[in-house]
């Protein structure tokens, strides 16, 4: 099973980005392989529906678990359409949040927020 | 000419500005382009009203047609579709109408359906015509219903256009056709900071511009000595009047009921003509 992660870096020690549609990187952990590989998400500078491009990308690597601090309503419509679960993720290393995961420690995200469409998009 | 009437934030007297000024004119069109809030129609109260619908079009998906071959999702540059197990979603709300999927389509699977995001109301006050952009509530922007707002051109001399605050899109859109802009400001710090904002917008526009410094007080100069620095010409200076205050919040229209506040608008007016007729004598 793939796990995909919003994170800040694109290396093993980083921590879990605060924003989902506007994170550099998705960390896309294999549990079988325990492989990582990184995607670079290109909707970081999108003028506007980063989180419908942002949760198109982790619909496309086939994950079927996102851990992630927030997920916007546009977001979180496609990644359900996807059946992609999400579970809210801890501050800190996303290492420990696969961990954690893993160990059945972290909860389904059950808040959406309304986004920020329109406010700095124009 | 069309003079649009705008400022960094919302209160500092546009529309008290803009009203006014379409009322001193011989004959004028008042455009009420903050169409997430207008508000023109309150102090105008206009006459034989007449409702307009505005829609934009949205792209629908044949499924039947779609091969999901994903040209419209990498297309779209406000990612309003995407492509989720074997269909595409379309979201309307981010969607920005611009008819490019449909065009890009190599199975010519994308029709469009039309969705209301608004109305033009349009009527008469004396001897001003009163159109109002109302935007639709849930529509993430106000855009269309301005483009639309803006399009209906009648044959008059006067044209003020009230603007949204800011210098968001809308009020790009909104002054877009303006012969000159009017910079409405309080003459605070926070004043100072919201006018420079809008300054920069209308001097990226390369649009003709003065400042109107509102809810003046003696011995407050930080906006008037910004205008130096920047040697922008300010047009009028409106006093902090109790009585102009409490009229306006009355939804009265201060020049149509004080001789007084008629003559200093009226004046505003003709300085504003002045500048555009300078400005297009300078261009020529």
């Amino acid at each position: 099973m793939k796990i995909a992660i919003p994170v800040d870096s694109n290396n093993e020690n980083t921590d879990v980005c605060v924003s989902f549609g506007r994170a550099p990187y998705f960390l896309i952990h294999d549990t079988e392989s325990k492989k990582n590989v990184f995607i670079l998400n290109e909707a970081a500078n999108a003028q506007g529906g980063a989180g419908i491009k942002a949760a198109q990308t982790v619909a496309d690597s086939k994950a079927e678990v996102l851990l992630t601090p927030r997920c916007g309503e546009n977001a979180a419509e496609v990644i359900n359409s996807a059946n992609i679960k999400v579970y809210k993720s801890e501050k800190g290393a996303a290492k420990s949040n696969i961990e954690a995961f893993e160990k059945g420690k972290l909860s389904e995200l059950k808040e959406i927020q309304p986004g920020m469409h329109g406010h700095n998009a124009g | 000419m069309r003079i649009a009437v705008l400022s960094g934030k919302g209160g500092t007297g546009k529309t008290l500005v803009a009203v006014n000024l379409a009322c001193v004119a011989d004959y004028a069109q008042y455009i009420d382009c903050d169409a997430e809030e207008p508000n023109g129609h309150l102090f105008f109260k206009p006459q034989n009203t007449e409702e307009k619908i505005i829609n934009r079009l949205i792209p629908v998906i044949d499924e039947t047609k779609c091969d999901l071959c994903r040209k419209c999702v990498d297309f779209c540059r406000f990612n309003a579709l995407a492509l989720i197990g074997n269909k595409i979603k379309v979201f309307d709300k981010i969607c920005h109408s611009c008819g490019g999927c449909k065009i890009v389509c190599p199975q010519n699977a994308i029709t469009e359906k039309e969705k209301r995001i608004g109305k033009i109301i349009s009527g008469t006050s004396e001897n001003v015509r009163v159109e109002t952009g109302m935007t639709e509530v849930g529509e993430s922007s106000a855009v269309p219903v301005i483009s639309a707002l803006l399009a209906d051109k009648i044959d008059v001399e006067t044209v003020i256009t009230d603007c949204p605050p800011g210098c968001a899109c809308t009020v790009m859109e909104s002054i877009k056709d303006a012969d000159y802009c009017v910079l409405v400001a309080e003459p605070t710090l926070f004043g100072v900071h919201n006018l420079n904002m809008v300054y920069e917008l209308v001097k990226a526009f390369k649009k003709p511009h003065g400042v109107i410094l509102n809810k003046c007080v003696e011995g407050i100069d930080i906006a008037e000595n910004y205008c130096k620095e920047k040697q922008l010409k300010v047009i009028s200076r409106i006093k902090f009047d109790k009585e102009l205050g409490k009229l306006n919040s009355d939804g009265e229209i201060v020049s149509r009921v004080n001789a007084g506040y008629k003559a200093m608008f009226a004046d505003t007016l003709k300085s504003i003509k002045e500048e555009v007729s300078h400005e297009t004598a300078s261009d020529s």
